[in-house]
């Protein structure tokens, strides 16, 4: 993510800040927003990582085989279907504990990722092709910061469906009631087990295509460790949302553009504790759960049922 | 629509060996207030049950207009217009009162047309019986109002034959009178029956045109309200006549020994739930906190039992500095009852002998060698006590989460009293949900524990309790103490409106 070095000053800081922002949220976005519908349910998928690397593996290859990047990612959401499939009906057995079987997710995803994508480690596959909104501008480095991919306006549009879907639909106020009292939702006539095996597996689903942008976009190559932890980063990006799809929104954005702080600097030629400055999504989270966590407050927002048997 | 015609004739069900309903017949004509009447597992949710075609009658038939009910399916039972309000709430706390009504639609479309549905609820509650905010959030609602939810609820759906589970033991006597008045008004113009199951007699001739009452799953007695009597109820409901209260006040209160300095307390979402709570509980003396729930009252407690972090004041017992470490609690003799103890004051899990030793296990003679425990020191201890305290089913080994709710409170109170001499006695709604001979017992330990010169706190959210307890009553409201009176110079009006938080 090399942006040419630019003479724009403080601005060139935040034209790279803010491109890396529109770059970097997708992955968050996706992933965030399949586990905030997962948690809505009242079930936790801390799988995540898993699926984000399914997703990012299956794209990658699909894409490759077939040299069409959209089937590519219709292939990930595919296969994020079949792993929230997976979860969904682990954690709907007696005695599966939620946390447990979402670490179980996470070997089983990478691994699986692993194998099969060994054969994709080499070559590059069609990458997504990228909305050139930057045409207006002569600065060559704003122009390239709004060369965005069209998965961007994808996630943005369905956090206002999701947000939509929960306040207006007839599913989403029973996803809702179902992660808030399933107690009350099964009064109610809602058959508790099936909305949460939907939600899991659309969940799922929609983490994935954020894997899909890891490897559809450039370099648009596949590796091991393309994820570096975003899965799990997101998923507590979600409890940092309090739940709203919105707001799962913005926080992308703030830790996509905390992830690209250190290219950024480095594109303008600061160099010194680039490490450290990589490391700024991690040290967010890490912020984020110690800021939010209270031994005497219980946090606004959560499904009432979260994570209970 | 007119209210259906229900008849229930020879119902019997059996569970295992149980037989939880015994040849129960049931008629309820359009237009009546019936009392079901029934001691805890006398099999009164049972019959209901199978009233509402959850599940089959192993023999006898339900008739609804004639006709046979059709089992096993809720919507059958939503056509004939029969619904019920649970004792638990079965509205989604983080939606809000409008919400909770149009998922509750049994034909509600994919896509929810808001301005439509809005103009049908705001029709609806002109000519509804009570008033409540469609736009509050359920979890922001007091006990009383959720009540009213539930059955506002039910009448949105249509429900003309309305089943009412125990609705008044979360309401203040001004809300229960309210509501069920309004309902009586109903049921007076032919809008409306309704099966009401309680426990109260109070309810049963202030509202009911008839009576059944379930004994052990038999029916025991049925009639007319008008041609029966209290003591005549209670006799069918227990087999015997209740009993004269053992327990009297025998003595008049010491010096002070419980001293709350001014607490403070921040509650789960984050604002402030208890404000400089400051009172003095005597030697011999119950001092009740009345209020309705959801004003401080858990917090205060949890605060006083060390579950909640005090952010103000301090405790004093017989002046010195109390905290909620294991130590003091057994250097002060200070013993706790919470509410709901079976969330809040036992392992479920763990058998109700362990349950029973929790305060002295750790201490000889359950102690061995300094570290081991002594398993059947720990059990005959706890067969002692499930006898004293006459605990159902008297068997130790018991998972406790198995017991009903009351003999769970028999369970804890038997742990707390049996450590020796009670210097202070917090408890809180001691009585929530049980059948009175189990109110009985709890009272009269209550007494008992103060007679013998402990310092009692009682909060309450039953007024009934306090009023015949205690020997001074607090009113708190939105986290502070705002009256204080005596049982004898009570003027109910006053407390209600304290209560509601008026000042006047």
């Amino acid at each position: 993510m090399q942006l040419p070095p630019e003479s724009l000053g403080g601005w060139g800081l935040v034209v790279a800040l803010c491109g890396g922002a529109m770059r970097g949220s997708i992955p968050y976005m996706f992933v965030s927003l399949g586990e905030c519908l997962t948690e809505k349910s009242g079930k936790i998928n801390l799988g995540m990582e898993g699926v984000l690397l399914m997703g990012a593996m299956t794209a990658f290859g699909v894409s490759d085989l077939t040299g069409s990047p959209w089937l590519g990612v219709l292939a990930a959401a595919a296969a994020g279907l079949l792993l929230g499939a997976l979860h969904a009906w682990m954690t709907q057995q007696p005695a599966v504990n939620d946390v447990a079987a979402g670490i179980a997710m996470i070997l089983f995803g990478s691994g699986l990722a692993f194998f099969f994508g060994k054969r994709f480690v080499a070559p590059m596959a069609p990458q997504l092709p990228l909305l050139n909104l930057g045409g207006w501008s002569h600065t060559p480095a704003v122009a390239s910061a709004l060369r965005i991919s069209p998965l961007f306006f994808v996630g943005i549009a369905l956090s206002f469906l999701l947000h939509w879907v929960f306040t207006r639909t007839r599913w989403g106020l029973q996803i809702r009631a179902t992660g808030d009292d399933p107690q009350a939702a099964r009064a109610l006539g809602i058959d508790v087990n099936r909305v949460r095996f939907f939600a899991i597996t659309a969940g799922g689903g929609l983490a994935a295509i954020g894997g899909a942008h890891l490897t559809l976009y450039f370099p648009g190559i596949w590796s091991e460790g393309i994820s570096g932890g975003q899965g799990l980063m997101a998923v507590a990006l979600v409890i940092f949302a309090r739940w709203s799809p919105r707001r799962c929104l913005a926080a992308a954005l703030l830790f996509g553009g905390a992830q690209a702080l250190g290219p950024s600097l480095q594109s303008l030629g600061i160099n010194g504790y680039y490490h450290l400055f990589n490391a700024s999504p991690y040290l967010l989270t890490l912020a984020v759960m110690i800021a939010t966590c209270s031994p005497n407050r219980s946090l606004t927002g959560m499904p009432g049922a979260l994570g209970k048997k | 629509m007119k209210p259906p015609d229900i008849e229930a004739v020879g119902i019997t069900k059996t569970f295992g060996a149980l037989k939880a309903v015994d040849n129960v017949s049931l008629h309820l004509p359009p237009g009546v207030f019936h009392a079901l009447l029934g001691e805890n597992g006398a099999g009164k949710s049972t019959l209901v049950k199978c009233l509402m075609g959850f599940y089959p009658a192993d023999q006898g038939v339900v008739k609804v207009n004639g006709e046979p009910l059709r089992v096993g399916s809720p919507k059958e039972a939503r056509r004939h217009g029969i619904g019920m309000v649970f004792q638990h709430f079965t509205l989604v706390p983080s939606m809000t009162v409008a919400e909770n009504l149009v998922l509750a639609r049994p034909d509600l479309p994919m896509v929810i047309d808001w301005k439509a549905e809005r103009v049908r609820l705001a029709e609806f509650l002109k000519q509804a019986p009570f008033h409540v905010d469609p736009d509050s959030r359920i979890s922001t609602l007091s006990a009383g109002q959720k009540q009213k939810v539930e059955i506002l609820k039910e009448l949105y759906l249509e429900t003309r034959f309305l089943i009412l589970d125990e609705p008044t033991s979360v309401l203040t006597p001004q809300e229960a009178d309210e509501v069920l008045g309004l309902l009586r008004r109903m049921v007076d113009r032919g809008e409306l029956s309704v099966l009401l199951i309680t426990h109260k007699f109070r309810e049963v001739f202030a509202f009911c045109d008839g009576v059944t009452v379930l004994r052990r799953g038999k029916q025991a007695g049925a009639g007319r309200t008008a041609d029966l009597d209290s003591a005549r109820m209670a006799e069918m409901m227990m087999g015997e006549a209740r009993a004269e209260r053992k327990v009297g006040k025998t003595r008049s209160p010491g010096g002070p020994v419980l001293y709350l300095d001014g607490i403070g307390a921040v509650g789960d979402s984050g604002v402030e739930a208890v404000k400089e709570v400051r009172l003095t509980v005597r030697e011999g003396e119950i001092v009740g906190i009345a209020g309705v729930s959801g004003n401080g009252q858990r917090e205060l407690l949890e605060a006083i039992a060390g579950q909640r972090e005090m952010t103000a004041g301090a405790i004093t017992v017989d002046g010195e500095r109390h905290l909620p470490t294991r130590e003091m609690l057994l250097q002060h003799r200070f013993f706790i009852l919470p509410e709901e103890p079976l969330r809040n004051a036992s392992a479920p899990r763990m058998s109700v002998a362990e349950n029973i030793a929790f305060r002295l296990f750790d201490r000889p003679p359950f102690q061995k060698f300094g570290f081991l425990l002594d398993r059947k020191a720990i059990a005959d201890f706890g067969r002692e006590m499930i006898r004293k305290f006459s605990v159902r089913p008297p068997e130790g080994e018991l998972a406790i989460g198995d017991l009903s709710g009351g003999n769970v409170q028999r369970a804890i109170l038997a742990r707390e009293l049996s450590s020796g001499k009670v210097r202070v006695l917090v408890a809180a709604n001691p009585c929530f949900g049980l059948d009175f001979k189990a109110v009985d017992f709890i009272h009269d330990q209550l007494l008992q524990a103060r007679n013998d010169g402990a310092a009692v706190l009682l909060i309450s959210e039953d007024l009934d309790e306090l009023l015949e307890l205690a020997d001074r009553i607090f009113v708190m409201s939105e986290g502070k103490l705002v009256f204080e009176t005596t049982p004898e110079a009570a003027d109910l009006a006053l407390i209600g409106r304290q209560m509601a938080g008026q000042r006047v």
